[in-house]
């Protein structure tokens, strides 16, 4: 079985500054992989190179997605092939209507895939089903793109547009920070029913909390730029009753 | 037959008989501008006396500010070769003369672009220059439209039309908000425009339709010189569409336009405008310059006019509808997209005026410029003494795509009454990265995602023009951004 993603000894530096010094990681079809680890270990630096940010030099390893050279692919094209990252900060689109917005990206992934474009009836249906699943506001739907939604809203709508657009390879970075109780169970929810045999999941977060809702089948631990630990979601109970030191610890040793 | 299939047998055949000079049959007049040509202007115009008087007093006042260099306007952020007035012609009989013969002798790109905009085949000629049968098919269309308008005393003709039929009105209204007097391009307007359009609503009239956008065929053509004048009288309402999403290509490099707006007591009058005037090319090489005078006169009570503009086209654009805001308790809006690209250059914005009591004025222009463009607002808030309570609102941003253009702001006010109350904002942005990645992280292409942010920074503009234009307007920008950046 080709891996959905697989990472091999990537490196990537800012500024001759290096942030990754070696990932490995391989996601199969159906899994869910968490990954933890402290504030400036580099787990958005990761997510934001496999969406193909250029802010980064990568110096050395490869990544496939589907058997394919991902770091060869432009940022929409990687998207339409199927990655997607719910953003550790969605940005502001002042005036670009949600449904606009949601018409452009689903057409475009739909044109990729050889489907016919959704009109504005079955978009709008569409729309109204999905955001029933995760539970967002429908008002939204009437807004400019995160302009004015409060922190827990713009994450949920991250959410939203991951159900909208059907990816492959969703990742999710830090989605649980800014969110309530209920607004955590219910994102939580939404990914549980997205989780599918041919989707693969990669979940930053720095809490234990998430995953007692979404059960991750890997949990990783990245500490200064590399997977320093991998193991089964018992893990991350572990990291919550000991912190990271405990994981330091344990490399030195 | 009607005015109306008489005028454009006139404009098909455009040989007029009597004259008196052999230059008469000819369409287009000899270069230059003088004393003989204004009547020669006027003869084959068939203008009554006044019309003549009135020309030829524009151009002595004319020929007063152009033999002294220093009465030229130079104070916009313009910059554009010197301008030979003695070069020009100034009157070619409108739509007379095709310059090709079919459609496959005109620039592939520019039908193109008609295409894109989705313009039936016929009007792709016209606007293209191509020989067309002197009755195309709307022009029927036109006619069952003047019928509905004339059954409510709406009068909406060509000037030529107007000042045959309505003169006691042309008279009465023509100059009265912009005078010949009022500027450089004003006064040589007044001497030598060779048409435009006439509109009147009658007191109480709600126009039913949106004016001239079924009359588009009928405007390409009069170009150079264009006078349009409207007049609303009491209580009633206007809607008043002008130009098109259609790139117009003109051989003529000076346009100086004027245009009027007259509202009476509790009466509103609406004035959008799409323009997109061939901009030259790549290096700014045989576009056209516009300058034009837009001005409208609240002069009633309650009355209120309002501008909104997406300007897109031309290689100079000199442009700044004004209102002023006379009487009491009037409203004045000015709503603008200015959008420029390779070697363009806009100076564009308004001037409000307030005279009168509890007057109110809006303003709001978004700029954004590409390529080597410049884009500069210019605005103008006056309050006078007497203009007790007058607010207004003023909010200019700007948008840079790349790092070669540039932006401005040049607002200006002018306080004289105390009990103002007057806010301005000005923002400068740049299409952000994030914003650019965001969209492309959701399978956007680049281009798509550039089209998406500039319409969203508009949108707030966009709205404000009616429904069919809104859509034409938007679809304007999306080409107009194509290869635009990147
Ligand atoms: N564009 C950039 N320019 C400069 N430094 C950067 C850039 N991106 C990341 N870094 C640095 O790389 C390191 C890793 O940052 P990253 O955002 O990946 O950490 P993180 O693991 O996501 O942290 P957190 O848990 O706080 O979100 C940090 O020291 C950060 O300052
Ligand atoms: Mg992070």
């Amino acid at each position: 079985m080709t891996p959905i993603l697989e990472i091999r000894g990537l490196q990537a530096s800012v500024e001759d500054m290096p942030i990754l010094k070696g990932v490995d990681l391989s996601v199969n079809p159906g899994e869910v992989h968490a990954i933890m680890g402290p504030n400036g270990s580099g787990k958005s630096t990761l997510a934001s190179i496999l969406a193909g940010r250029e802010d980064y030099e990568i110096d050395g390893g490869t990544v496939h997605y589907r058997g394919d050279d991902l770091l060869e692919m432009d940022v929409d094209e990687r998207a339409r092939e199927g990655v997607f990252l719910a953003f550790q900060y969605p940005v502001e689109l002042p005036g670009v209507s949600m449904m606009n917005f949601l018409k452009q990206a689903v057409n475009s992934v739909r044109e990729h895939r050889g489907q016919e474009p959704l009109g504005a009836a079955a978009l709008l249906r569409l729309a109204k089903e999905k955001a029933a699943l995760i539970e967002l506001n429908p008002r939204l739907k009437q807004r400019s793109v995160n302009q004015g939604f409060s922190g827990g809203e713009k994450k949920r709508n991250e959410i939203f547009q991951l159900a909208m657009l059907e990816p492959a390879m969703a990742i999710l970075d830090e989605t649980d920070s800014g969110l309530d109780i209920d607004a955590l169970r219910s994102v939580a929810h939404g990914v549980n029913q997205l989780r599918n045999p041919d989707r693969g999941f990669l979940i930053i977060t720095h809490y234990q909390r998430l995953l007692n809702y979404i059960v991750p089948d890997f949990v990783h631990v990245m500490v200064d730029g590399q997977i320093v630990q991998s193991a089964g979601k018992e893990l991350a109970l572990e990291l919550e009753k000991r912190g990271y030191d405990w994981v330091y610890d344990h490399i030195s040793a | 037959m009607n005015t109306d299939t008489q005028y454009l047998h006139q404009v098909a055949e455009s040989d007029y008989e009597h004259g008196w000079s052999t230059d008469i049959a000819s369409d287009t007049i000899p270069k230059g501008l003088n004393e003989e040509v204004i009547r020669l202007i006027s003869a084959k115009k068939q203008d009554p006396d006044w019309m003549l008087e009135s020309r030829l007093r524009a151009f002595r006042h004319w020929e007063t500010l152009a033999s002294d260099t220093d009465k030229y306007p130079r104070w916009a952020h313009l910059d554009h070769p010197e301008i030979n007035f003695q070069d020009i012609s100034y009157y070619s009989a409108p739509g007379s003369k095709p310059r090709y013969e079919s459609l496959d002798e005109v620039d592939p790109e520019l039908l193109q672009t008609f295409e894109a905009l989705g313009i039936p085949l016929e009007e792709q000629k016209v606007l293209a220059g191509v020989a067309v049968d002197a009755v195309v098919d709307s022009v029927s269309v036109t006619t069952t439209f003047k019928e509905e308008l004339a059954k409510l005393g709406i009068i909406f003709c060509s000037f030529t039309e107007a000042i045959e039929n309505h003169g006691d009105l042309v008279r009465k209204y023509m100059g009265s908000v912009v005078p010949h007097t009022d500027n450089f391009y004003a006064a040589l307007n007044a001497a030598v425009f060779s048409d435009g359009s006439f509109c009147y609503i009658p007191p109480g009239v709600r126009c039913p339709m949106e004016l001239s956008t079924y009359f588009r065929i009928n405007q390409a053509g009069t170009g150079q010189f264009e006078r349009t004048l409207i007049v609303a009288e009491e209580g009633s309402y206007v809607s008043y569409l002008e130009g098109c999403t259609a790139p117009r290509r003109d051989e003529n490099q000076l346009h100086a336009a004027v245009v009027e707006i007259i509202a009476h007591k509790d009466a509103e009058v609406k004035y959008s405008t799409i323009q997109n005037w061939y901009p030259g090319n790549a290096e700014g090489k045989g576009g056209v310059f516009n300058f034009v005078t837009k001005r409208g006169i609240c002069e009633g009570t309650g009355s209120k006019i309002s501008w909104t503009q997406l300007e897109t086209g031309s290689a100079i654009t000199w442009k700044y509808p004004s209102v002023i805001l006379k009487g009491d308790h009037s409203i004045g809006e000015f709503y603008s997209v200015a959008f420029t690209k390779g070697r363009q250059q806009a100076d564009t914005g308004t001037k409000m005026l307030h005279l009168g009591r509890n007057t109110s004025s809006t303003i709001i222009s978004k700029g954004i410029s590409a390529g080597q463009s410049n884009n500069s607002y210019r605005g103008l808030v006056r309050i006078n003494k007497r203009a007790e309570n007058a607010r207004n609102f003023a909010q200019c941003d700007s948008m840079l795509l790349g790092d070669r253009c540039g932006a401005h702001t040049f607002p200006y006010l002018e306080i004289h009454n105390p009990t103002a109350q007057v806010e301005h904002e000005a923002t400068t942005s740049k299409v952000g990265e994030d914003q650019m990645f965001y969209c492309q992280q959701r399978g956007i292409s680049e281009q798509d995602a550039i089209k998406l942010l500039v319409s969203g920074f508009c949108q707030e503009i966009l709205t404000k023009l009616p429904m069919e234009f809104a859509v034409e307007a938007r679809k304007l920008l999306a080409i107009e951004l194509e290869g635009s950046v990147g």
